[in-house]
């Protein structure tokens, strides 16, 4: 972990990465589409609808992956000072904050014909759209500061503060009545799902795992860059001897 | 397709956002990228100036 969070050493591994991980979410997404919008049956129930679930899910397991990793990248860089880290959860945060905005507004799209409501104030989804405030949050702490270093460390203690929302967001459903339905993938027996349905729901979440890897790989890579270019630009205003009072124009 | 237009919704909001996403970080990077390359380029030309 520690060999990774070298600059350098993330560049040469991501230049590596990133031709595989865009093509594997180009394969992905275009078999999941197909499946998840020809091939798959309807539901017994949900009728058509069960199709913004192959949308909806992803993207909600995506939001909580993608927060664990703003925190723990938050608790890197607070703990060893990581160049990368403070890096790394900046260019991350948006995109769980477009993960977490895409989970709510396809689940008030599933919400309004299977429960007559766009939103309830439910356990499950309130604690998701505080989750999308996290994210919001830390962006704006990030950007909030002059000095980088004291906005990267605020919104790291942000991110391991609200890490308390996840297990929240995991369990809201068991610990109180709410109109949303339990989990039934990552239960401890089987998932009460049809393999019909199953193909396309985990395509589509690997497809949004592999797009998350792309997109991150992008963003770092510019952040790493407009990082050099503050460092060069600093340089060169010392290097730049001053001009005595006397000779101004 | 009953419900189509909720389907079709979230599929168009998704496709959106995502594009839109990845979109916007690509020009990121290539923003900063030339930024980075010219300011090196001065750098360079001013540190070999006579």
């Amino acid at each position: 972990m520690h060999r990774f969070a070298n600059p350098a050493r993330f560049q040469r591994l991501a230049g590596a990465v990133l031709p595989w991980s865009a093509a594997a979410t180009i394969g992905l997404f275009a078999a999941g589409l197909w499946f998840a919008l020809f091939s798959s049956p309807p539901d017994y129930q949900q009728g058509e609808t069960v199709r913004i679930m192959y949308v909806h899910v992803p993207s909600a397991w995506m939001a909580m992956f993608v927060y664990a990793n703003l925190a723990i990248a938050g608790a890197v860089g607070l703990v060893w000072k990581h160049p990368l880290a403070d890096l790394a959860a900046k260019a991350i945060a948006p995109i769980g904050a477009t993960f977490t905005a895409l989970c709510l507004i396809t689940g008030s799209l599933w919400g309004q014909p299977m429960w007559g409501t766009w939103w309830v104030w439910d356990a499950r989804l309130t604690s998701v759209l505080i989750l999308l405030f996290l994210f919001l949050g830390h962006i704006a702490l990030t950007n909030a500061f002059d000095d980088a270093t004291r906005g990267s460390r605020a919104a790291a203690v942000l991110a391991l503060v609200g890490a308390v929302n996840l297990p929240i967001i995991k369990f809201s459903v068991d610990w109180w009545n709410t109109l949303h339905q339990p989990a039934s993938i990552t239960r401890l027996d089987a998932p009460a799902v049809h393999p019909a349905m199953l193909t396309p729901l985990l395509l589509m979440a690997l497809a949004f795992f592999a797009y998350f890897i792309t997109v991150a790989i992008l963003r770092i890579r510019a952040e790493i860059a407009a990082r050099k270019l503050r460092t060069l630009r600093i340089a060169q205003s010392v290097d730049t001897p001053a001009v005595p009072a006397g000779r101004r124009a | 397709m009953t419900h189509a237009i909720f389907v079709w919704s979230a599929y168009g909001v998704a496709a959106a956002l995502l594009i839109g996403l990845l979109l916007a970080s690509l020009r990121g990077l290539r923003k900063q990228e030339a930024e980075l390359e010219a300011a090196d380029e001065g750098g360079r030309r001013r540190r070999n100036r006579p």
